[in-house]
């Protein structure tokens, strides 16, 4: 028996959401009366691997195929079922990230456990297995009995939070058998912006709607993400019309995000919008209309034009940094 | 060359959603249903792609788990432009259930090409796609936010943390797609919404499987505390504020 | 009694809903402002099949009925009554006036490419001494063997500009008063024809509206629409049908207002709460939605008649005059709702206030309207 989790790495390392699931699996491991084993597949040093053992993982498997580079659905879903069997798993955790929602329904298939995707918490109960999953666009939750002796799970981001546990892992070489036809597609090309903090992990999101009035009134946006180390996301109208990518949209049916504080500035807080940012922790909402329904959401408002508004917040955070 | 589109039945995206029976069972009374709006993209593209592979994608069809009420839902896809449809009788219990049965329609049928919405937005799962490629034992690429057609091959663009990938696929292959696979869905013409009854539409019995979840209840979150309004001219207090009191900075 | 549309009506609907939300909203009230024809919209417009939505499947039409086209006018017309105004004279006045009473060579080469949209039509009725009163015609069209002659000027003509199909009502007997009237087919690029200078409007602004003026205009005789004198009829059946296109871009103009009024009065905060929860707002949304239903109705009852091969005239004179002056009483009441807002162009409500008063004007004004209804009443 075991509740195994799947650690994605990126570039070699791991991030908060890593020992995020490790910190969840661990204390579903303590009611299960089991122990957390983590998979990592790829190139990670044994430092690395090592400090998962911090949260809680008693085992760490390391899976170094040289094929494994770059996600491949097919082959990591079969590498993930292998060490399922192999540790008996009877949970199998992953992130509802991009990684996570591709990989996690070939392994439920393969391992013919159930699946519950998006899940929000630890169960309501192991027995029968109960757990709370974000539903119809975040506008509730609903509790989903998984049948099956397995269960697969993809944890929604900042959901459960991280939990020291002290544990010294014993670190495991994992060969998995691989075929040829376990890899069907591949990557030609990469296109990868470095440098800049990604949507999906910034704990702070600077985001701007319609309200902005035309692109160019862009910088003091930057200025402030840059100020306080925040990634830059948009309203639908503001990506339709291509004033920013596609992949800085938030909402229903962009990326659903889950950060510690959203600033909504110049958006009215369409329902569809709502729904990809209702999950962060603060939302502060800037609107010269005081009658927006974004106020109905947001901890807290402030109600001005976002040209003046926005220097005036950097300008207070530069002076709350050096003052700190 | 065949493309399928899988398509779910979905409440109207901005439908307020409540449940009843003791917070139990979703209540449908006045839900307005439409396509899943990322299946009604997939669909778009789909017809794109034939309509310019110049008759190497021969066929768009769109398969749907439903019951009869989803026959608008699929009706409006042949509108739009599906060649034909097909519609396992039953109710989508969960997403293997549903994916099993979409199976079938493909074993049946043998597409090259299989698109799913990346998710639905009723239940979020986001699980069909990747589930019915694992049981046809198909190559699946999530995440697309492009998919292109040139000399005889199909490029995808995959979004990953931080960028884009571009890859190649051997077929059979099932995309799961998402945003970006094309801007506005396809608004049907008056032919197409002549033609819509005149198109094959299967109905074929569910398969039988195991049914692996089931939903138990729903909760709705918990109200929002009222927002604090700060003053524009003092934004050393909202910085104060998220300090001391949000504790976030 | 049978109130469920149709799931082809509900798609159409949707379409019509679709595009005007999605396309038309986005540059609707730049073109109000600087009067610009909304060529490519029309021209989308007409690719979806609406420009010749009732028009025979056979002649390149969309073949859908009477229903379909006033639940389209009104999706429309909430967004946009000048692109509905194109819709409305191409469909409701010029197709169906060639589908119904044209020839077979007529109806080859002028129906197809208006049904396609290809070509957009005008109607030519008014004359500058004479409104739509057609029993008095000063334009004239002599008889000279193979062809006619047309002189004369015609006034308001909707898409004169944007066209190039007209039907022009003239007169070719005067002795014979209404029964000399001829309806001819007439090509805009005719030597001879001249245009007005453009109209500049208080509403529907990005419809273009000009005066006609023809001198010694050669029109061949085969493009005479029906026998010799049938231009009296012609024109006064056509405009039955007409006034259930006009009825409905005047009921969606009134629902569009309602639409923005309810969104408007649920954000919008007075006095501690949203407005809609004051009473006098809340009354003022409940009249409007429901005369809306009542003109909606009417406009509904009009097209099902005529998709049943009822008569239908004094039905849809009723819905004409009625369902315009809801649209000016609601959009006034639009205006007062949104208090300054309603009063500046971002909101929409003036300047859809500004096209209801047309609707009370053309294609029959509600005097004349009312005049069509008292003779169905009071004939024996």
């Amino acid at each position: 028996m075991a509740v195994l989790v799947y650690t994605e790495n990126w570039d070699g390392k791991f991030k908060k959401l890593s020992y995020e699931l490790i910190s969840y699996a661990t204390k579903l491991a303590e009611t299960l009366n089991t122990s957390v084993v983590a998979l990592s597949i790829g190139n990670v040093d044994e430092a690395e691997l090592r400090a998962l053992g911090q949260y809680g993982a008693s085992k760490v498997l390391a899976a170094k195929d040289g094929r494994l580079g770059s996600l491949e659905n097919k082959a990591f879903a079969s590498v993930i079922a292998q060490a399922a069997e192999k540790e008996q798993a009877t949970v199998v955790v992953f992130a509802h990230n991009f990684t996570g929602k591709a990989v996690a329904p070939r392994v439920a298939v393969r391992l013919k456990a159930g699946l519950a995707a998006g899940v929000a918490g630890l169960p309501q109960s192991t027995d029968p297995f109960i757990v709370p999953k974000k539903a119809f666009n975040g506008s509730s939750f609903a509790n989903l009995k998984i049948n099956t002796p397995i269960r697969v799970l993809t944890l929604f981001q900042n959901s459960f939070g991280i939990l020291e546990k002290p544990a010294e892992p014993t670190i495991e070489s994992f060969e998995p058998t691989l075929n040829d036809s376990d890899f069907a597609t591949s990557v030609k090309d990469v296109n990868k912006v470095t440098g800049k903090i990604l949507l999906t992990d910034a704990e702070i999101v600077v985001s701007a709607g319609r309200g902005m009035k035309s692109p160019e009134n862009w910088a003091p946006l930057e200025q402030l993400a840059e100020t306080i180390g925040a990634a830059l996301a948009c309203s639908r109208p503001v990506s339709d019309e291509g004033w920013r990518p596609h992949e800085e949209h938030v909402g229903q049916t962009g990326k659903v995000i889950a950060p510690n504080l959203y600033f909504a500035v110049g958006i009215s807080g369409a329902i569809q919008h709502v729904a990809g940012v209702s999950s962060s922790k603060f939302i502060v909402a800037i609107n010269k209309d005081k009658d927006a329904p974004i106020f109905d959401t947001a901890a807290y408002g402030v109600i001005g034009d976002a040209m003046q508004v926005l220097p005036a917040l950097t300008a207070a955070f530069k002076e709350f940094k050096a003052s700190n | 060359m065949k493309i399928l589109v899988c398509i779910s039945n979905v409440p109207d995206t901005t439908t307020k959603i409540r449940f009843k029976d003791n917070n139990s069972v979703f209540d449908t009374t006045g839900v307005q249903w439409i396509i899943n709006p990322w299946d009604e993209l997939a669909l778009t593209r789909a017809l794109e792609l034939k309509e310019t592979s110049g008759g190497a994608i021969e066929k768009v069809t769109v398969a749907t788990v439903g019951l009869t009420g989803a026959e608008p839902t699929i009706r409006k896809a042949l509108a739009i432009g599906a060649d034909d449809a097909f519609r396992v009788d039953s109710d989508p219990v969960d997403a293997y259930f549903t994916a099993a049965q979409l199976a079938e329609v493909v074993k049946k049928e043998g597409y090259d090409l299989v698109f799913c919405g990346i998710e639905s937005s009723d239940y979020n799962g986001g699980a069909v796609g990747g589930m019915l490629s694992e049981i046809l034992g198909f190559a699946s690429i999530s995440s697309v936010s492009a998919v292109n057609y040139e000399n005889g091959a199909f490029t995808f663009l995959r979004e990953i943390d931080g960028g884009k990938e571009t890859l190649s696929g051997n077929l059979p292959l099932v995309a799961i797609v998402q945003k970006g696979i094309a801007i506005n869905p396809r608004i049907p013409n008056m032919r197409g919404i002549m033609n819509a009854r005149s198109k094959p539409l299967v109905v074929i019995p569910a398969a039988s499987t195991d049914n692996q979840t089931q939903y138990v209840n729903y909760e709705l979150p918990p109200a929002k505390a009222k927002c604090k309004m700060v003053d524009a001219e003092n934004m050393t207090e909202l910085v104060h504020l998220l300090h001391t009191e949000a504790k976030v900075i | 009694m049978d109130f469920q549309f149709t799931e082809e009506q509900i798609m159409i609907q949707q379409a019509a809903r679709d595009y005007a939300q999605r396309e038309l909203i986005k540059d609707v009230i730049e073109r109000d402002e600087k009067a610009i024809f909304p060529t490519h919209h029309i021209k989308a417009l007409a690719e979806l099949g609406f420009m010749g939505m009732l028009v025979d499947p056979k002649y390149d039409g969309g073949g859908m009925d009477t229903v379909s086209y006033v639940l389209a006018m009104e999706e429309i017309s909430k967004i946009d009554s000048s692109c509905a105004v194109v819709m409305s004279v191409n469909n409701s006045l010029v197709c169906y006036g060639i589908e119904k009473y044209g020839s077979e060579a007529q109806k080859e080469k002028y129906l197809r490419p208006l049904a396609r949209g290809e070509k957009i039509g005008a109607f030519l009725l008014s004359e500058p001494e004479a409104g739509s009163d057609a029993t008095h015609q000063r334009t004239t069209a002599e008889d000279k063997g193979d062809h006619y002659l047309l002189n004369g000027t015609k006034n308001w003509i909707t898409n004169a500009a944007s066209g190039s199909v007209y039907i022009v009502i003239a007169q070719t007997y005067p002795e014979k008063k209404h029964k000399g009237i001829n309806a001819l087919i007439v090509d805009k690029d005719t030597p001879g024809i001249s245009l007005g200078p453009h109209e500049n409007k208080m509403g529907m602004r990005s419809s273009d509206t000009h005066s006609v003026m023809f001198t010694d205009v050669k029109v061949p005789k085969e493009n005479r629409i029906g026998d010799d004198g049938f231009g009296f009829s012609f024109a006064m059946k056509t405009l039955e049908g007409g006034r259930i296109g006009i009825a409905s871009q005047a009921l969606g103009i009134a629902s569009g207002a309602l639409e923005r009024s309810i969104q408007y009065s649920k954000e919008r905060k007075a006095f501690g709460t949203e407005i809609c929860n004051h009473q006098a707002i809340a009354f003022k949304l409940s009249d409007m939605a429901t005369r809306i239903e009542c003109a909606r109705l009417l406009c509904l009852k009009s097209a099902w008649m005529k998709d049943n091969g009822q008569p239908y005239g004094i039905m849809s004179a009723m819905a004409k005059q009625y369902a315009s002056e809801v649209a000016m009483w609601v959009t006034t009441e639009a205006v007062q709702i949104h208090g300054g807002y309603g009063y500046v162009r971002e909101y929409h409500v003036e300047r859809l206030m500004r096209e209801a008063k047309l609707t009370q004007i053309y294609e029959g004004t509600s005097e004349v309207q009312k005049i069509v209804i008292s003779r169905y009443l009071i004939k024996d």
